[in-house]
């Protein structure tokens, strides 16, 4: 049987979390087919069409799905995927919003932010805010699974050739409306696609502050992120949080400067390629996991970091 | 109106877990355990709903073993005026905590649920939505703030990139973020006046629901250490290396 991803996308482009579900849809064994559920989203089904291994596009268009609220989105996915033996999305917030609503209505379970798969039916997935990693074998006839997209290399976003087939009923549950949305507006990248992240924790002082690694970013083409402790300090907004209960990144280069290294936000950061920490601590438990570590002021190293770059 | 607040026990946040040597799950024995801190901020914020004359009464729940109680206690020594605990000491899948807390839903008739994202152990984030698919009601997850209107709850979400907010017909289910709130600690006199506030105990037998295996966990293994890397001595030193060693720069 095949196995039915659901698209991330903001209703003109498809997010690159897609390519990463993708991925890890691919080694369930069985065709791919792409669900794009959104309003005016044909530029999102376009794009789908062309990503590498997929074989079908599913386009369900319609003014019910466009801010992709859960409880029209599930009504939609768990009448499609009856016809599938998986159903896949990624563990962004809007993955985490429907698919358990999709579960439920299916009488499944979920297996939440798989970072591998071992099989058909058997999955790798942290638990313990990472500190340990279950194996689970789902028992179910159809499987729905969330997938941290740090855990899987994205495929190519060309090379394919999909048809796009239009679908579904449009499903108004009634239950909630959409009401506004307030985004970061940033020129940098996303945080949990960028190449080089740089993050600033409680020793950065103040919200202010941040401007000294703001402006390393800018020379690295870097994202800004967070700890949890800046954020509980009220330094930065939320949606800069990397860790356990933030987000989960795995960039190439992931710059931390002035944190300690709680378990929470190394569960969020440990799969960077190279870590680099600047602490003025040297006992802070960050070193353990940095491949460089320097330790010095930061409100002397990070200035001089942007200078040397 | 009847607010429902969901309380899970587990592992204290503080403790480090380790997987037991024969790696069939992790280690608990003798471990600290608590209230999980999302579901800490759900009792804050049902308790915040009744002190500002919003809610007229907030029942707590919990499920699992006898044990748990003991964070049914913690509950209503925060300002939960009632609890109910859902006795069982079988494995509890998120989706029959989920067709469980459903009967209570239609014994009780709450407004409003408000439950944590997930739990610390687990780290699942599914059993709110589940139970807002089998009740049929509108969700509100990730919460930053809750305000209850008339017949209606405006919940503002963290979500990718920002905030979202959504409008929800009543009844509904919210779960918590963490800057929802800040969880207070319950005084002295509260944990003893919390002794006398009614708990009762049922069975899944009694709310008609089978308890039911959807996985099954194979192995529990620590994850893959990270080897310490050198420290360098200065910022010019660092350059360098992330240009010509790790090439990454």
């Amino acid at each position: 049987m095949a196995i039915l991803v659901i698209a991330e996308h903001d209703n003109s482009t498809l997010k690159s979390a897609t390519l990463n579900t993708v991925a890890a849809a691919s080694q369930m064994g069985g065709d791919v087919h792409i669900l794009v559920a959104g309003a005016g989203c044909q530029s999102v089904a376009d794009e789908a069409a062309k990503v590498s291994g997929v074989a079908q596009v599913l386009l369900a268009d319609n003014v019910a799905y466009e801010h992709q609220l859960a409880e029209n989105i599930s009504l939609l996915v768990s009448e499609m995927g009856k016809d599938y033996s998986h159903i896949v999305a990624p563990a962004t917030t809007s993955g985490k919003n429907f698919m358990p609503r999709v579960a439920a209505l299916l009488d499944v379970g979920q297996i939440s932010e798989i970072v591998r798969v071992e099989n058909a039916d058997t999955f790798d997935r942290p638990i313990y805010a990472g500190n340990a990693i279950a194996t689970v074998k789902s028992l179910d006839a159809i499987k729905v699974i969330t997938v941290r997209t740090t855990g899987f290399d994205a495929v190519a976003s060309e090379g394919g050739a999909a048809t796009i087939q239009a679908v579904g009923t449009a499903h108004d549950a009634g239950t909630s409306q959409f009401v506004k949305e307030e985004m970061a507006v940033s020129d940098r990248p996303e945080l949990t696609s960028a190449r080089v992240v740089i993050s600033g924790g409680r020793g950065m002082g103040n919200g202010e502050n941040f401007a000294l690694i703001e402006k390393v970013a800018d020379k690295l083409g870097a994202a800004v992120g967070a700890s949890r402790a800046a954020v509980d300090a009220g330094f930065v907004p939320n949606d800069m949080q990397v860790g356990q209960t933030g987000k989960i990144v795995a960039p190439d280069l992931y710059i931390a400067v002035g944190i300690s290294g709680a378990i929470q936000h190394l569960a969020g950061m440990k799969d960077s390629k190279v870590i680099v920490a600047i602490n003025k601590d040297e006992e802070a438990p960050i070193f353990q996991v940095a491949d460089y570590g320097l330790v010095a002021d930061l409100f002397e190293a990070v200035p001089q970091l942007e200078q040397a770059l | 109106m009847k607010v429902l607040v969901t309380v899970k026990r587990v592992i204290d946040y503080n403790v480090k877990v380790r997987v037991k040597s024969d790696n069939s799950d992790v280690d608990l024995n003798n471990v600290k355990m608590a209230m999980n801190p999302f579901c800490e901020i759900a009792v804050e914020e049902a308790v915040r709903l009744k002190e500002a004359g919003v809610a007229t009464e907030v029942v707590a729940v919990s499920l699992g073993s006898k044990a748990c109680q003991e964070q049914l206690r913690t509950a209503l020594a925060l300002g939960a005026d009632r609890a109910i605990h859902v006795e069982s000491d079988e494995v509890l899948e998120s989706l029959t905590v989920a067709k469980l807390l459903k009967k209570v839903i239609d014994d009780e008739q709450p407004s409003l649920v408000i439950m944590g994202k997930q739990s610390i152990d687990t780290d699942n984030n599914q059993t709110g939505q589940m139970l807002a698919a089998l009740t049929g009601f509108g969700q509100g997850t990730f919460a930053s703030e809750v305000k209850v209107e008339g017949e209606s709850a405006q919940v503002t979400r963290e979500v990718d990139g920002g905030l979202q907010t959504v409008a929800l017909k009543l009844p509904a289910i919210v779960t918590t973020d963490l800057r929802l709130n800040e969880p207070r600690y319950a005084s002295l006199p509260n944990i003893m006046k919390a002794k006398k506030k009614p708990l009762d105990v049922k069975t899944p037998a009694d709310l008609g629901v089978e308890i039911k295996a959807h996985t099954q966990l194979v192995k529990v293994a620590p994850p893959a250490e990270r080897q310490a890397g050198i420290k360098v001595a200065s910022v010019e030193e660092l350059v360098e290396k992330l240009k010509n060693e790790a090439k990454v720069i």
